[in-house]
């Protein structure tokens, strides 16, 4: 009886788990976890792995479909500098490295001490097949003050939580359709939205 | 431009709006030349689809002139274009199946969260249907930026005047859709509810595919009229018990295929009608379903009920016990407009299908809020407003 009792009887993913340390400790095993807040979304993008790979792997372009990124700047192999949104008009800062890279598979990264938001997250580029990849982000990150802070973050849809799920379905547009589809009439209303 | 704008339940007006422009290498823009106003404009004009803005612009069924064509569109300026309601990326995989109504695309990023809390994914995006479906201005307006104009407009032929085909924009295509999700058999008797554009064109359709009879249901007489022209049998439901009149008319057995071209404004005092409606104003449930009942219950043992209509929310009282036991099956959709089109220009130009006919109005755009308030008041007669931008303001 042992053995039925302790086989896995349910394969989804730790991410989906309503239990909120079990989510957090699946997390903390896949990402170097900066604080307990968590964000895990995956997406099928119909293009080959090693294609999204190297366009994500650039981060000078991340900004092309990351809202929240005003710029990347890259300092080498392994280190960059991020300059992101905040709510009420205000940016915040850091220097990430990457933790774990394995070409066409695999980016990690962590955020270096003295950042703005500690944060540090993985995402994952899996084959399937005639659907193309699948791209699985996992973030964990100190939202600035607290809760308190996560609840302004998110009336000002700064959250990371939204911000994740969006920022990967314009991956997908951009990566599929070649653009970012917007259903702003005109050039002004664009910038307006983008700001 | 000018453009006919949204601003609350039966207020529409012609305002004064800046000019679209080509954002996305893929976008072309069009000049309206011929735009109509859809049944489903009504859900909108009465109030019934949330998400909608003030100063939004409505319309999605339009054709028109290119008159600017980003690097990556493959129209040419001068074409003339039907615009599918639809817009889809035609690279996704969705698009790949020819499922363009689920493109995964179509939506702005952002836009998707709503459809994705409301019904677990988000679909393609329409022109001038509120924010849940992409918050894009509609064509009834005198210009339009059309996204992913090298996948959904249809270029038509010189010579071909604009009402034989603006309706491959939407009810065409629907109508046709409809008759295929019918699954129709020869020698199948379908019944069709609702004679609006949607139910006249499945009706055409199920003819075209195979049905021996049709037998159309609604309570406008002119409409009824209209179906009876194309060989249908009717059904006036103020006159006649639908149930029965459908048991006598297939010796017992029921339609092999019903069609709900109804959809969520469902006329009639019917109790269970009356209860929705009741109930809608309470909100204790969001769409009126009698049709959809009826469609259940008449339909053939292991039949097939077939679903073009438009449903937003919830319904109450659906008889999913019928539907299990009498093992029927439903399929629906908005329609995948791109799929057809090309195929359903030839029938059109073939002579085949006839679309002109269902035009009983023509307007200038200046006019549209009176087209919608006529569209509302008056379905009897008011079968089709198209609306032309050229067209001159008659005198009063």
């Amino acid at each position: 009886m042992s053995d039925i009792r302790d086989a896995r009887t349910d394969d989804a993913p730790a991410s989906s788990a309503k239990d909120r340390p079990v989510r957090d400790e699946a997390t903390d095993r896949l990402v170097d976890a900066k604080g307990g807040h968590v964000v895990g979304r995956s997406v099928t993008i119909n293009k080959p792995a090693a294609e999204l790979f190297a366009y994500f792997r650039d981060f000078s372009k991340l900004s092309s479909f990351m809202e929240n990124v005003v710029r990347v700047d890259v300092r080498d192999g392994s280190r960059s500098h991020w300059v992101v949104k905040a709510p009420a008009g205000k940016t915040v800062e850091w220097d990430a490295r990457i933790t774990e890279e394995r070409d066409g598979e695999l980016i990690a990264w962590t955020s270096e001490d003295g950042a703005d938001i500690d944060n540090s997250g993985r995402v994952e580029f899996r084959d399937a097949g005639a659907r193309g990849t699948v791209v699985t982000a996992t973030i964990a990150y100190d939202p600035p003050a607290g809760t308190i802070g996560k609840l302004v973050a998110k009336l000002f849809q700064r959250e990371p939580a939204i911000q994740a799920r969006r920022d990967l379905r314009r991956f997908k547009q951009l990566m599929e359709t070649g653009e970012i589809a917007t259903s702003s009439r005109t050039k002004a209303q664009l910038e307006e939205e983008k700001a | 431009m000018r453009a006919l704008t949204w601003h609350g339940k039966h207020d529409v007006r012609v305002d004064t709006v800046d000019d679209p422009e080509i954002l996305n290498p893929r976008d072309c823009i069009i000049k309206v030349t011929s735009t109509a106003i859809c049944g489903s404009d009504l859900h909108l004009y009465d109030g019934f689809i949330p998400t909608m803005q003030s100063g939004d612009i409505l319309g999605h069924e339009f054709m028109g002139e290119v008159v600017e064509a980003g690097p990556r569109s493959t129209l040419k300026k001068g074409q003339r274009v039907v615009v599918p309601f639809t817009i889809a990326c035609g690279s996704c995989y969705h698009c790949g199946k020819h499922q363009y109504s689920a493109c995964d695309n179509g939506l702005p990023a952002d836009n998707q969260d709503i459809a994705q809390e409301l019904y677990g994914q988000p679909m393609s995006g329409l022109f001038g249907y509120s924010h849940m479906t992409g918050g894009y201005a509609g064509g009834q307006a005198e210009y339009v930026r059309v996204p992913f104009s090298d996948v959904g407009p249809i270029v038509i032929p010189d010579g071909v005047e604009d009402d034989k085909v603006l309706f491959l924009s939407d009810i065409l295509p629907t109508g046709w859709q409809a008759a295929e999700n019918a699954q129709i058999e020869p020698g199948d008797t379908i019944a069709v509810w609702g004679c609006g554009p949607v139910g006249l064109f499945a009706v055409q359709s199920a003819f075209l595919m195979g049905a021996e009879r049709v037998i159309a249901i609604d309570h406008f007489p002119h409409r009824l009229e209209l179906a009876k022209k194309f060989g249908a049998e009717t059904i006036n439901f103020e006159e006649s018990a639908v149930y029965e009149a459908l048991m006598e008319m297939t010796g017992g057995i029921g339609p092999d295929a019903c069609i709900d071209s109804v959809g969520l404004e469902a006329h009639g005092f019917f109790v269970d009608n009356v209860l929705d409606q009741i109930k809608k104003s309470t909100f204790l449930g969001t769409d009126r379903i009698h049709a959809n009942r009826q469609a259940i219950l008449a339909c053939r043992k292991g039949g097939r009920i077939s679903m073009p209509a438009v449903y937003g929310g919830f319904v109450d009282k659906w008889p999913l016990g019928a539907f299990m036991e009498k093992g029927l099956t439903l399929k629906t959709g908005q329609t995948h407009v791109q799929h057809y089109m090309p195929a359903l220009l030839n029938a059109i130009l073939e002579g085949k299908i006839d679309s002109d006919f269902l035009i009983s109005h023509r307007l200038p755009l200046e006019q549209a809020p009176d087209g919608y308030k006529m569209f509302h008041d008056n379905q009897n007669e008011v079968t089709k407003v198209v609306l032309k931008p050229d067209l001159a303001v008659a005198a009063e």
